[in-house]
């Protein structure tokens, strides 16, 4: 049930824009309707079934019948400004704006009357008047909206020849990611209404009036959002641009990928534009369950690490130099070590960005060699998860990315949101502005984009909500769908015991509205692509593992586990790295073996809600390259050890044996026993102290740099330096200016 | 009341008004016989529309003479036929201006006649009740005895003498006064349209001051409370307000009074959409006193000289639609206009009028006074709406209507400040009363605004449907260098087309007569111009004026108005070709009706008035242009056009 509320494709946006501040809970003046019946209606003169309340342009898009528009757009208020989409309306003088008429029974409306067709042609002629017509010189060109209505609707020729020129608007500096060139805006402020509902960026508006009016800051300041990219693919027109993309490629010669994001946990669904060997630009996807259609800064704009500092061929150290060295030497030289190390000694990291396929295969070499000894990445990455891995509803976001938008209250533990996964961030402001959602935060305090209780900075802050008479507490025990986000950095914290501890007596003490037939509230929210899988394969400390006081491996495997600690490794280790980047973890290898990025390889990852979703090839791996999980099935070949597949379907269907779900792509199971898990996280952390009043760190200190492909990408350095390390508004323009003189 | 008994009620009138006078067409002369006497036989102008300074004397001594208590609304309220028909101290004075009294048919206790309220003379024969409580300073406002040494006097006598028109206007009277002036085949049933109005024997316009409902209009008396008390505000409003919702529309509905705003919407129809309950949802009344339309200045004049007639306004007009509260969006630029409104709000509240248990009816009514910004656009209903929130002042989308979604998103309802200024006395007097002046479907009295080239520019309470050539004669001494030196009018508002000379010659001043000379009433707002105007700079201005109070939301009005304004620029010079005298016609229809609000059509419509009326002038500017420039082409904008552009 709760699946199909949050399918409905923007069903919000008109009645969003109905303002109706009947429930008190209503953030901007605005609610959701619920869905209504289905009525019939007359287009052109046809019969046709429509929900009631739908704007009518959406009852002629499902009917078949384009309308153009530029304003309009299913995921934001109604602006009807463009008056593009004028259609007749029985009854009515005068054209109507399609997309502000919502649907009654019985309009009859029609679209294809020389009036209609007038109008449009006048509005044309209008939004023309003042585009300076640069298209050549534009990035928009090949996919500019007015472009393409102009030419099916507009007129055959132009009569602005005023002396007096066109409009000329001065360009925004809003920071190193858009571009701006507001001559050719056609003020229908998609941005700004993107910018203050989804972004929650709410000093980007309008300023000045009639021909006047221009989209901008009103004081001049960089546009500091992660979503702030979502506004390019917004902009119908070229007013705002990719920086980065600028003058780069004309959509009509990208080769066009369905792929997934990696630079967090949530798995956007993104579409990988490449040119050759080159990946271009990064767009989203629509997925109404997971990013509908917006994607993160990060997700958009990192490409060009996947440029730099690349690992193009095996790399074998000889004293304190990289040697390149040929496939067949550098997996003998790790085959030796496999084979004479003992098994106990042995270690395997997985990183953030590893794949299923090259954990289940690393896993599986691993326990054919007789090791278990298999670590994650990060703090506290060898001891055995608090959290447990036996029960999935323990590991993953169970009430799902569209689930969240239903929450009515949500306990934040040790994590930002913004920082960690700015979908789930966009999320929660829905859920905040529109369902009336009421948000409290352990852990240091942030700008989230929305109104939160702050309960404290430590530990022991949490124990605020077993307080019945505080405010938060009570909100809670009124909630009909509450929710608790625990944090991957608790897992991290010295004492996160303490917090899961608290949880899990939160969660019980509601357990009948945490756990509900269509609802489970326990979430937890990892901030890494690879995270889930390596859980779901059971690539995890088992707790019986000697290494985990004091490091004492000899063999050290690093599949893309850049966040390790160095003090973790051993000096006297043979240290082997795979991955892509040299980064961290290449600099402490004796061998390095180049793997393939996410957009070279067809390989699966399982987001923080537990769905499976597959990445595809874009482009091949740089030069020698490989990907990941055939370097590792060539190296047991090599170690005389050959793992029982061949290729892709072989290998997952081995991952099919480990966990079903790691081959039911594109749907996040629901996970069962999950009071049973809540138990279990009881019975293990009884008794966890809070361990004295220091304050929770910062899990994710600078969004823009999280992982090998963000350091390596020019442009997240540019944004980290304007949005995250300048200080003030005004540095972080002069920052901005300067990066881009 | 329905329009049979307003019939009977006109007839009634028209009689009673016989029988006073000595013959029929003397009665079209008694206006101007009355206030030729009362100027002291040296005026021969009809003073219609100027109270006396007099009054304010009469008011003085009365208020000297009885306690103010006398006159609170309770006492008042109280005051019942039998007692003070014969305590009346003044009735003998039996004049015509008794009929001034705020009657309502609907208030009297016995209700013996609903038929009282006269437009033309004194009702003898109606019920006394509302005469007899009516203080006396009500009735001897209009005492003949005016002083001479009214400053106002003074200055238009002085004016007088230049004015040219003063024998036209006699002229005018002289002929009106040979034809029949009352005919008992003809009631109230005028026809809409300016043909078959022709046929009609009834004349509009020569409203007489005691069927004025702005007394102070001028700001010649006390604008405060005890002031507008003097003049009848604030009477008897607890009876209005416990007569009910429903009573207070009915009386509205019958008055066929019209939005004074400009659209001319039905105001009784308007008030009753908000309909009956909004259960958890408060109500609000916002008054538009956002006056931005160029050439208008009415509802100033009520805010600083009578301001009680708005906040009583608002009281009644909230009870109708059961409103919680009033918000009065007042126009940023009308500073002195807020304070006094400011002020009659804080007497209104001090003296228990509104508030909790408003005039001790037991209705909780608030007033608000918002200033705005200053634009153009906060005129716009739901612009103004968005504004009060703390907006941008951009229209909203309809639907959802106000009524429904309006303020803070509660049901509301947007009003002119006359629309609601005149509602108390519609109530008092009777929607009959109110439905007797005008043409059918255009009935009441009006503020008219008069401006530009006339001899007296002046803003005056005249009948719905008066001549504009009478309007402007009667009330403004005519054009300036008479009649024939007019060349167009703009008859309301910088939004209205203008009209030409030979239309103006005998255009009725409503909404429908000039809906058919294809202009509208908008406002009021009369804009002269006379002979020597540059009629092309003048609307260039008034698109200008657009472009620059365009909001901006909408493509066609924001890209339009400016392509608009850039092409009138060189229009007045002369620098264009005829041809685009056809496109700047077809850019103001693909402006008009595609927009949110009606800016859109306010930027289109006076361009089209222009070109129908006066092509001609447009076409022969650009010949000239082009005949002057000839021996330097570069400097014609049509050498710049491609072929096919001009082809």
């Amino acid at each position: 049930m709760l699946h199909t509320l949050a399918v409905g494709r923007a069903r919000y946006a008109l009645a969003r824009s109905i303002r109706n501040a009947q429930s008190s809970t209503a953030r901007l003046l605005s609610t959701t309707n619920a869905r209504s019946e289905k009525v019939e209606i007359f287009i052109n003169n046809k019969p046709v079934m429509a929900e009631q309340g739908e704007a009518v342009i959406q009852a002629c898009e499902q009917a078949g019948i384009d309308i153009p528009r530029f304003c309009y757009h299913d995921r934001l208020a109604v602006a009807g400004n463009c008056r593009m989409c004028l259609v007749e309306m029985e009854r009515s003088p005068k054209p109507v704006a399609s997309c502000a008429i919502p649907v009654t029974a019985g309009l009859k409306i029609h679209t294809d009357t020389p009036l209609v067709h007038k109008a449009r042609e006048g509005v044309m002629e209008f939004l023309l008047a003042n585009h300076p017509l640069d298209c050549p010189i534009c990035d928009q060109g090949g996919e500019c909206d007015l472009q393409d209505q102009s030419m099916r609707y507009g007129g055959d020729r132009g009569r602005f020849y005023e002396p007096a020129g066109k409009r000329a608007v001065e360009n925004k500096n809003l920071g190193p990611l858009v571009k701006t060139e507001m001559t050719r805006c056609i003020q229908c402020t998609r941005c700004v209404r993107f910018a203050n509902e989804v972004a929650g960026a709410p000093e980007l508006g309008t300023t000045g009036r009639g021909n006047d009016m221009q989209i901008g800051t009103y004081v001049e300041k960089v546009l500091a959002t992660e979503m702030s990219g979502n506004i390019i693919d917004l902009c119908p027109v070229g007013a705002l641009t990719s920086k980065p993309y600028s003058f780069t490629a004309r959509p009509w010669e990208l080769k066009k990928t369905e792929s997934i994001d990696v630079m967090d946990g949530i798995g956007s669904n993104i579409r990988v534009d490449s040119r050759g060997t080159e990946v271009m630009r990064i767009l989203p996807r629509l997925n109404e369950d997971v990013n509908t259609e917006w994607i993160s800064d990060k997700t958009r704009f990192a490409y060009d690490g996947l440029k730099r500092q690349r690992l193009t061929a095996p790399l074998i150290r000889q004293g304190d130099k990289f040697v390149p060295a040929t496939w067949q030497e550098a997996l003998h030289a790790v085959a030796d070590r496999l084979r004479t190390t003992n098994p106990a000694a042995m270690q395997a990291v997985a990183g953030g960005l590893a794949d299923a396929e090259s954990l289940v295969a690393l896993k599986d070499l691993f326990n054919r060699l007789g090791s278990e000894n298999l670590t994650l990445d990060g703090p506290r990455g060898e001891e055995a998860p608090v959290l447990g891995v036996d029960i999935r509803a323990n590991y993953v976001l169970n009430t799902t990315l569209a689930g969240v938008e239903h929450a009515d209250a949500v306990l934040l533990v040790g994590t930002n949101p913004r920082h960690e996964g700015a979908i789930l961030n966009t999320r929660l402001r829905s859920a905040y502005l529109y369902n009336g959602l009421e948000v409290a935060l352990v852990g240091p305090r942030m700008d989230l984009t929305y109104d939160y209780n702050h309960l404290g900075d430590d530990m022991s802050a949490i124990d605020a909500v077993f307080n019945k008479g505080h405010p938060f507490a009570q909100k809670l025990a009124a909630a009909k769908r509450p929710m608790v986000i625990l944090g991957s950095g608790v897992a991290e914290l010295p004492n996160g015991e303490y917090l899961y501890r608290r949880v899990a007596d939160l969660v019980n003490q509601h357990k009948e509205k945490f756990f509900q037939p269509d609802w489970n509230g326990f979430n937890v929210f990892h901030r890494t692509a690879g995270r889930v899988a390596a859980m779901d394969i059971g690539f995890v400390p088992n707790g019986q593992s000697t290494h985990q006081q004091s490091p004492s491996s000899k063999f050290m495997y690093l599949l893309s586990a850049d966040d390790i600690e160095p003090r973790s490794i051993p000096k006297d280790a043979f240290v082997v790295y795979q991955g892509h980047h040299g980064d961290v973890g290449a600099h402490y290898a004796d061998v390095i073996l180049p793997g393939a990025a996410y957009t070279e390889k067809t390989s699966t990852f399982v987001n923080t809600e537990g769905r499976t979703q597959m990445t595809r090839a874009a482009v091949n791996p740089p030069m020698s390259a490989r990907e990941d999980w055939k370097v590792i099935r060539a190296l047991s070949e090599v170690a005389g050890i050959p793992l029982p597949y061949e290729d892709l379907p072989t290998l997952r269907g081995r991952m099919h044996e480990i966990s079903p779900t790691l081959t039911r792509f594109d749907t996040a199971e629901p996970c069962f026993f999950a009071q049973l898990g809540i138990d279990q996280l009881a019975a293990k952390t009884a008794g966890a102290k809070a361990g004295g009043k220091s304050p929770i760190p910062r899990v994710v200190t600078d969004y823009y740099l999280t992982n090998p492909i963000t350091r390596a990408s020019s442009i997240m350095a540019k944004c980290s330096a304007v949005f995250t390390k300048a200080k003030t508004d005004a540095e972080a323009l002069e920052v901005s200016k300067q990066a881009h003189a | 009341m329905d329009s049979a008994t307003g019939a009977v009620l006109y007839h009634q009138g028209r009689c009673t008004s016989q029988q006073g006078l000595a013959e029929p067409s003397a009665f079209f002369q008694q206006p101007l016989k009355v206030h030729h006497q009362t100027a002291g036989g040296s005026q021969p102008f009809p003073f219609a529309s100027r109270p006396f300074k007099g009054v304010a004397k009469g008011q003085d001594r009365i208020i000297r003479n009885q306690p103010a208590s006398k006159f609170t609304l309770k006492r008042l309220g109280l005051a019942t036929e039998a007692k003070t028909e014969a305590s009346r101290p003044s009735s003998a004075l039996g004049s015509p201006v008794l009929s001034n009294r705020p009657t309502s048919p609907a208030l009297s206790v016995g209700g013996s006649s609903p038929v009282s309220s006269s437009r033309f003379a004194p009702s003898t024969t109606g019920n006394g009740l509302a005469s007899d409580s009516l203080p006396a300073s009500i009735r001897r406002r209009v005492h003949p005895a005016a002083s001479k040494f009214d400053r106002g006097v003074e200055i238009r006598t002085m004016l007088r003498f230049s004015s040219r028109s003063l024998a036209v206007a006699w002229t005018r009277g002289g002929l009106r006064s040979a034809k029949p002036a009352c005919s008992i085949t003809h009631h109230t049933a005028s026809l809409a349209t300016v043909a078959s109005d022709a046929n009609s024997s009834r004349r509009y316009g020569g409203l007489k001051d005691q069927d004025r409902i702005f007394t102070n209009l001028y700001g010649r008396h006390d604008w405060g409370l005890k002031g507008a008390q003097a003049r009848g505000d604030w009477y008897k409003t607890k009876e209005i307000l416990l007569k009910g919702d429903d009573w207070i529309i009915g009386e509205v509905k019958a008055s066929g009074l019209r939005g004074r705003g400009g659209a001319g919407f039905p105001s009784g129809l308007k008030w009753s959409f908000m309909g009956k309950s909004s259960p958890g949802r408060p109500r609000y009344l916002v008054v538009n006193a956002d006056e931005g339309e160029p050439g208008t200045c009415k509802d100033r004049e009520i805010m600083r000289h009578d301001p009680h007639k708005l906040v009583e306004g608002c009281l009644v007009a909230g009870r109708a639609m059961n409103a919680n509260a009033a918000y009065i969006y007042v126009r940023g630029e009308f500073y002195n206009e807020a304070s006094n409104l400011q002020a009659a709000i804080d007497q209104a509240y001090k003296a228990g009028l509104i508030g909790k248990n408003a005039c001790g009816s037991g209705y909780e009514f608030d007033v608000y006074v918002h200033r705005g910004a200053g634009a153009y656009i906060c005129g716009e209903e739901t612009a103004l709406i968005e504004s009060i929130e703390g907006k941008q002042g951009k229209p909203r989308l309809k639907p959802p209507f106000p009524a429904n979604i309006g303020l803070f998103g509660c049901p509301t309802t947007v009003a002119n400040v006359e629309t609601i200024a005149v509602a108390p006395t519609i109530c008092r007097r009777g929607g009959a009363w109110f439905a007797g002046f005008g043409r059918e479907r255009n009935s009441g009295t009006k503020l008219f605004c008069i401006s530009g080239h006339v001899n007296r520019p002046c803003t005056v309470e005249e009948e719905m449907s008066i001549p504009l050539k009478e309007l402007i004669e009667r009330h403004c001494g005519g054009v300036r260098g008479g009649w024939d030196n007019l060349l167009a009018v703009i008859p309301g508002g910088a939004s209205t087309p203008l009209l030409p000379k030979p239309v103006c010659d005998d255009v009725l001043m409503d909404f429908d007569g000039l809906r058919d000379a294809q202009s509208g009433l908008g406002t009021a707002a009369v804009i002269v111009m006379d002979k020597s105007t540059d009629i092309v700079a003048a609307i260039n201005r008034l698109s200008y004026f657009f472009r620059h109070e365009s909001c901006g939301q909408c493509t066609p009005c924001r890209e339009g108005t400016g392509w608009l304004y850039n092409m009138m620029d060189r229009f007045v010079r002369g620098q264009g070709r005829p041809q685009e005298i056809d496109q700047i016609w077809e850019l103001t229809k693909q402006i008009e009706g595609h927009t949110i609000c009606a800016l859109g059509d306010a930027a289109a419509w006076p361009v089209q008035g222009l070109i129908r009326h006066f092509r001609p002038e447009l076409e022969r500017r650009m010949t000239q242009y082009h005949q002057a420039d000839s021996d330097q082409p570069q400097a014609v904008l049509g050498s710049a056009l491609p072929a096919a552009s001009v082809s």
